[in-house]
Order: C-alpha cells, then sequence, then structure tokens
C-alpha cells in the first residue's frame, strides 16, 4: 500500500489573512483509489482542493505527488506536475470558456503538452475522449451553451481526462445537476475508476459518496475529524460530527428502496417495513434521524483551545474544552479525531 | 381531489384554499413562444402540505409565480388561479399586493436575495405588518420579535437589529418563515426552502417547517427537487415532467406504488445512505424535451420504456382516484 502512495499531504496549513481555513491536514491517497471529502460549506474542502494543486498557496505543510513536494517546486516543474493531477468544478457551464468550441476546449491541454501533436492526432484524440465521456465525437464543433449541464461537466471531465492524469479532483461536480443526470456522471466516474484512475471526490452529498468511494475524509472546521473506509463509516461512523451528518440526510420511505436489507448499524431507521399493508401517516414515514447537531458552524476563534465541534455536540466533556482531540486510529483504517472514540465503538455513548 | 373536471372543480373551489384550473405559462422567445407550464391544473385543501416534486425546467416554480403576479413581462398566463375565491390572474397590482405577503406568501431558496440587503431584520418584519394590518411601526416590531422566537431565532431581539449579511444562511431562512407567517396566512409556498443549506441545516428547516404547520395550521406548498425533502412533510406529493403534472397521489402511496414510470424511474435514481452499494447507479436515459417542443404526444414517451404507440399520438390526461391520480396510457399497476 505504502509504495503505491500517489498523494500524500502533510499538516497542510491554509490562511486567508488571520483567518485558517485548513487546519493541520494530513492524509494519503493510493494509486486508484477513489476517496471522499465530506463536509459543510465553510469546512474548507475546496480550500483543500485548490490548496493541493498549489492554485492557492497553502501557509504551512507539504503535498507530496508521486514523491515530489509540490509545494517547493519550481514554476516549471509544478507545471509538469500538474499534468498527473487534474480538477473538475462544480459550475459545469461557468468553467468552460463560452468562446471556444468543446473540441478546442478538449484540445487545449494537448496542445501545452503535446506541442508535437499533429492537429490530425489531437482531433482524433479528442473525438476518442469525447466517446469515452458518453457524447458524440459530432459534437465538437459545438460551443458550451448548446448542452444541458449534465453534458458540460462531461466535457469538463474529458478536457482534466485528455492528458491521462494519474489523480482526478472532482469538486461538487455532481451538485447541480438533476438526480437522473447525477447517476450518469457517477457512473462514468465508475468507469474511471475501474480504469485504474484515482479521485478525490469532493461533495456534501453522502448518498453519492457511497455509492463511489472506497474511502471517505469527513472535514469540519478546518481538520479532518474522521477518516475511515466508506462500509465502515456509514455502517459506524465514530465521530459524533459525522453521526449529525448521517443522521441529518433525509430518508426515502421504504418502499422506494424495497426489499433492500438495511446496511448494519444504519443510523435511525425510518418507518415500518414496505410490506406492512396500513398506509403510514406522512409525518411518520420519512422523519429524518434525530438532529444530533443543534446550532450552527461557528465562526472559528483561532485562540480557542479545545475541539472545534464541542459547542454543537451533545456528548461533549470538559476535556473538549480544553484540548483538541488527535486524529487516532481507532479501528484498522479508521480514525477519528474525538475524545470519547473509543465509548462510541463500545457502544457506551451517552449524552453528557 | 385535485385536477378534476372543469364541473367538479367549481364545486371544490367553495372548499379549496388554491385552485388552480387549465394555468398555461408560456415565454415569448426570439424564435417563437416556449410553454413552461401546460394546462395544470390542482388544488390545494385547507391546511394541507402539498409537495410538488420535478427536475429544473419541469415548470413546477412557474405555477406559483404566475399565481404570486411574479413572472417576467415576456411570459404569457391563461387559466385559472383561484385563491380564496378570488381571480388572482385578474387581480390588479394593488389588489393583488393586499393578497400576496399576507394571506398568501412565498419563501424563496435564496434567502440572501429574498431579503433587502440595505434593512434590519426588525424593519423589513415590521413592514409587512404595517402595511398589511395598519398596526404602528412600534408593535409591528415587538410583534416581529414575538414571531422570531417562534421559529426558534436565538436571541430575537439582537436579530431585530442586524443585517441581513450579519446572518447565517439557515438564520436567514427562519426570519423569512417568520416574515411569511406575520399575517397569519392560509397558505405558505415555499420554493426549495432547504435548497441553499447545509444538510444539518436542512433538517432543522424542515423541522421548523412541520412544526410551524402545526402551530399555524396554514396549507402549504413544497416546492423541491429532492423527492426524500418532500416526503418527511407532504400528505399528497405532485410529480411534474415537463410542464405537465404526471402523477398526484396521497404521499406514502406514490413511495409506495409509484404509478408513472417517471416517478417511479425518478424513485429509482434516488441514492441512498441505506440499503446496499450498487455496482453502478440507475439512471434515465436521454433529456426531457426542450421547451417549445411540446408535442401533442405523451412528453415521457421518448425516454419511456413502456411506451406504444399511442403514447406517441395522444397526451394521455390526468386521471384515477382521489388518493392517485396518474397522466399516464399504461400506468404501472400495484
Amino acid at each position: 500500500m505504502l509504495n503505491n502512495t500517489l498523494l500524500r499531504v502533510r499538516d497542510l496549513r491554509v490562511a486567508f489573512g488571520a483567518h485558517a481555513v485548513v487546519r493541520g491536514v494530513n492524509f494519503e491517497l493510493s494509486a486508484g483509489e477513489t476517496v471522499g471529502l465530506v463536509g459543510e460549506s465553510g469546512s474548507g474542502k475546496s480550500t483543500l482542493a485548490r490548496a493541493i494543486l498549489r492554485l492557492l498557496q497553502p501557509a504551512q505543510g507539504s503535498v507530496e505527488f508521486l514523491g515530489l513536494d509540490l509545494l517547493k517546486c519550481a514554476p516549471e516543474a509544478l507545471r509538469a506536475q500538474r499534468r498527473g493531477l487534474q480538477i473538475v468544478f462544480q459550475d459545469p457551464l461557468a468553467s468552460l470558456d463560452p468562446r471556444m468550441t468543446v473540441g478546442e476546449t478538449i484540445a487545449e491541454p494537448l496542445k501545452v503538452f503535446e506541442p508535437g501533436l499533429s492537429a490530425g492526432a489531437r482531433r482524433q484524440k479528442v473525438g476518442d475522449m469525447l466517446q469515452r465521456v458518453g457524447l458524440s465525437s459530432e459534437v465538437s464543433g459545438r460551443y458550451p451553451h448548446e448542452f444541458s449541464g449534465g453534458q458540460c461537466q462531461r466535457i469538463g471531465i474529458a478536457r482534466a481526462m485528455i492528458l491521462s492524469p494519474k489523480l482526478l479532483i472532482c469538486d461538487e461536480i455532481v451538485s447541480s445537476l438533476d438526480v437522473s443526470i447525477q447517476g450518469q456522471i457517477v457512473n462514468l466516474l465508475l468507469d474511471l475508476q475501474d480504469a485504474g484512475m484515482a479521485v478525490l471526490f469532493i461533495s456534501h452529498n453522502l448518498a453519492v459518496v457511497r455509492h463511489l468511494c472506497h474511502r471517505v475524509l469527513v472535514m469540519y472546521l478546518g481538520k479532518l475529524v474522521e477518516i475511515a473506509p466508506c462500509d465502515a463509516l456509514f455502517a459506524s461512523p465514530v465521530h459524533p460530527y459525522t453521526r449529525a451528518l448521517l443522521a441529518a440526510v433525509p430518508h426515502m420511505p421504504h418502499a422506494a428502496v424495497a426489499a433492500a436489507p438495511a446496511a448494519p448499524g444504519e443510523p435511525a431507521s425510518s418507518g415500518e417495513p414496505a410490506a406492512s399493508g396500513e398506509v403510514d401517516t406522512p409525518g411518520e414515514v420519512d422523519t429524518p434521524g434525530e438532529v444530533d447537531a443543534p446550532g450552527e458552524v461557528a465562526a472559528l476563534d483561532l485562540t480557542a483551545s479545545g475541539c472545534a465541534f464541542r459547542d454543537r455536540c451533545p456528548y461533549a466533556l470538559p476535556v473538549c474544552e480544553t484540548s483538541d482531540p488527535p486524529l487516532l486510529e481507532v479501528a484498522p483504517g479508521h480514525w477519528a479525531a474525538c475524545h470519547r472514540s473509543h465509548e462510541t465503538l463500545n457502544g457506551l455513548f451517552c449524552a453528557s | 381531489m385535485a385536477c378534476a373536471t372543469r364541473s367538479t372543480s367549481r364545486t371544490a373551489d367553495m372548499t379549496a384554499t388554491l385552485s388552480v384550473d387549465r394555468l398555461r405559462v408560456s415565454f415569448s422567445h426570439r424564435t417563437g413562444s416556449i410553454d413552461a407550464v401546460d394546462r395544470v391544473s390542482l388544488e390545494i385543501a385547507p391546511s394541507e402540505c402539498v409537495g410538488i416534486v420535478g427536475e429544473s425546467g419541469s415548470g413546477k416554480t412557474q405555477i406559483f409565480m404566475a399565481a404570486m403576479g411574479l413572472l417576467p413581462r415576456n411570459a404569457q398566463v391563461s387559466g385559472s388561479v383561484r385563491f380564496a375565491g378570488n381571480e388572482l390572474l385578474a387581480l390588479d397590482a394593488p389588489a393583488l399586493n393586499r393578497v400576496r405577503g399576507s394571506k398568501l406568501t412565498m419563501i424563496f431558496q435564496d434567502p440572501m436575495t429574498s431579503l433587502t440587503p440595505h434593512l434590519k431584520i426588525g424593519t423589513q418584519l415590521a413592514e409587512v405588518m404595517v402595511a398589511h394590518l395598519g398596526v404602528s411601526w412600534k408593535d409591528a416590531r415587538s410583534f416581529a420579535g414575538r414571531m422570531l422566537e417562534r421559529v426558534h431565532v436565538p436571541e430575537p431581539q439582537r436579530r431585530l437589529n442586524q443585517y441581513p449579511h450579519e446572518l447565517s444562511g439557515g438564520m436567514r431562512q427562519r426570519v423569512m418563515i417568520a416574515m411569511s407567517l406575520l399575517c397569519e396566512p392560509s397558505l405558505v409556498i415555499a420554493d426549495e426552502p432547504t435548497t441553499a443549506l447545509d444538510v444539518t441545516i436542512q433538517a432543522q428547516i424542515i423541522e421548523l417547517l412541520r412544526a410551524v404547520r402545526g402551530e399555524f395550521g396554514m396549507a402549504l406548498v413544497l416546492i423541491s427537487h429532492d423527492l426524500a425533502v418532500v416526503a418527511g412533510l407532504a400528505d399528497r406529493i405532485l410529480v411534474m415532467y415537463a410542464g405537465n403534472v404526471v402523477e398526484n397521489s396521497i404521499a406514502a402511496e406514490l413511495f409506495r406504488h409509484p404509478r408513472h414510470p417517471y416517478t417511479a424511474e425518478l424513485l429509482k435514481c434516488m441514492p441512498s445512505v441505506s440499503g446496499p452499494r450498487l455496482a453502478r447507479l440507475p439512471t434515465l436515459a436521454g433529456q426531457p424535451p426542450r421547451p417549445g417542443e411540446l408535442l401533442e404526444a405523451c412528453p415521457f414517451a421518448p425516454r419511456c420504456s413502456r411506451a406504444a404507440d399511442r403514447c406517441r399520438i395522444e397526451r394521455p390526461q390526468l386521471s384515477g382516484s382521489a388518493a392517485s391520480q396518474v397522466a399516464c396510457h399504461f400506468p404501472l399497476t400495484s
């Protein structure tokens, strides 16, 4: 596993003025692995992604990509590394140049990194890539406004993929899409995954993360509070923030997922089995799980000590006020930053 | 219940809070006219919570923008929207202003752009009551403070003197909900009220809407692209596709036995945080018809696995029992 490491982020810190947005993040990502990064707005997910690509300059830390620290690279070396490290953004239309045809947009990275390529060979590659993302090669002469949101997102993915990067960073790429289109993009990523591509998938949509990712990182106010294999995270979340996030996801009533066996340890499952004859009153069909995190994400006081989640945490103890819990391995491959993680694991959790 | 024929809808008018009959909304455009809402009929009963679900462009918002008189100038509207016995489409602006914002109110997706940035929260709330109820500013402000308390805004007195930018997104949405309730409305329309919010805040706002509904007893329309958000609150759900209502069913019934193939596909496409992990997500092939491309056929036929010749030449009408109505020649049976 270790010699397979593609990306190693160590103690990464980003601040905007006095405001720390990423506060010491550590994680690794292996070749071919899909890692989800979840958290609410303002948690620093996108800032972390941009810092990894050095689209903004981190204050501290290192980002090793294939063994080379991107943060210390000279500009030419950084540019060469970026070939293997591409990003797709949330708003598909805004991230495409409206005055360039789709073919020109997808070919542009090739012009930069493979200037020796003939125009014919380039056209061939662009056509192949369009087909790979589920579009016809004939659309290359069209402009972005002629496409739907889902199609534009495919074009953005094609542009990122044309250089065969080792790692694709996806920043909320399905968030603006309708549910019927969302599945198409997720399936495209699953195809890329099968082809050996590593993906850092940033999303607030936990259901999509669950179907796509091998491992999940949970971020709260600039820190990773839990890292776990995907199944373990959804079956037995340890950090109270992760538990609150999962409990807040509105559940579909059972008939919609008829005959699906419930995942073990499913948080606050709702309603009756679909087979029960009675019509439930709608209020009971789908009550989202108890909201475990009252209040909202606080503006962080840098001088404050202790756990950043303590004010919203129903399980906070006096120790949470004074000492910031470190990220510790609580089960193989499962890390959590909570003073009470062993109680959670042993089922001893109770509100203080 | 909803979408009855003309004769029965006239009798139902006596009781319905909102009654929409063959509403058509189209937008004129350089190249012609585009139908956003195509002869939609529906009814909202007093105290009822109705979820309106559909993908972007399905026309779910435009129905209620028409009812509120908020459509842009290039829109043409025909049909009828009756609220408490008054034909809203026939009202002039002053008459409409007496209704909207007091008895018929709307909450929007983005509370930042629907609150006035340069006025204090207290002023914006009090203004509604001064305008509609003729109370004094002093009384209005103190009532506004009490209303903020009822929607669980912490430190309501301090909030009255704050500007919208000083509040978080969830808090702003609570202010919008408070504003919508000031004049004891008989119908509140909530258009994607949680879409711009984080998932833990979304859960709080859904809980608040549930509580407020119980407390104030008004009818509530909840417009959303997310079936799961609507599922927790709605008594009845209308599914829209390409400007048409394709299904209108009791909520529990819709989830248990979806009858329109589009509803069934939509339910299948929703990824879940429980149940088995799937190797691939179900998808719905194709695209909705482009606006303006609406033919006299079933608009879903090109994407429907059940479509037959009849679906391509004859548009199905919404029909069925009060518990479940569907616009499909070959509906799914339970």
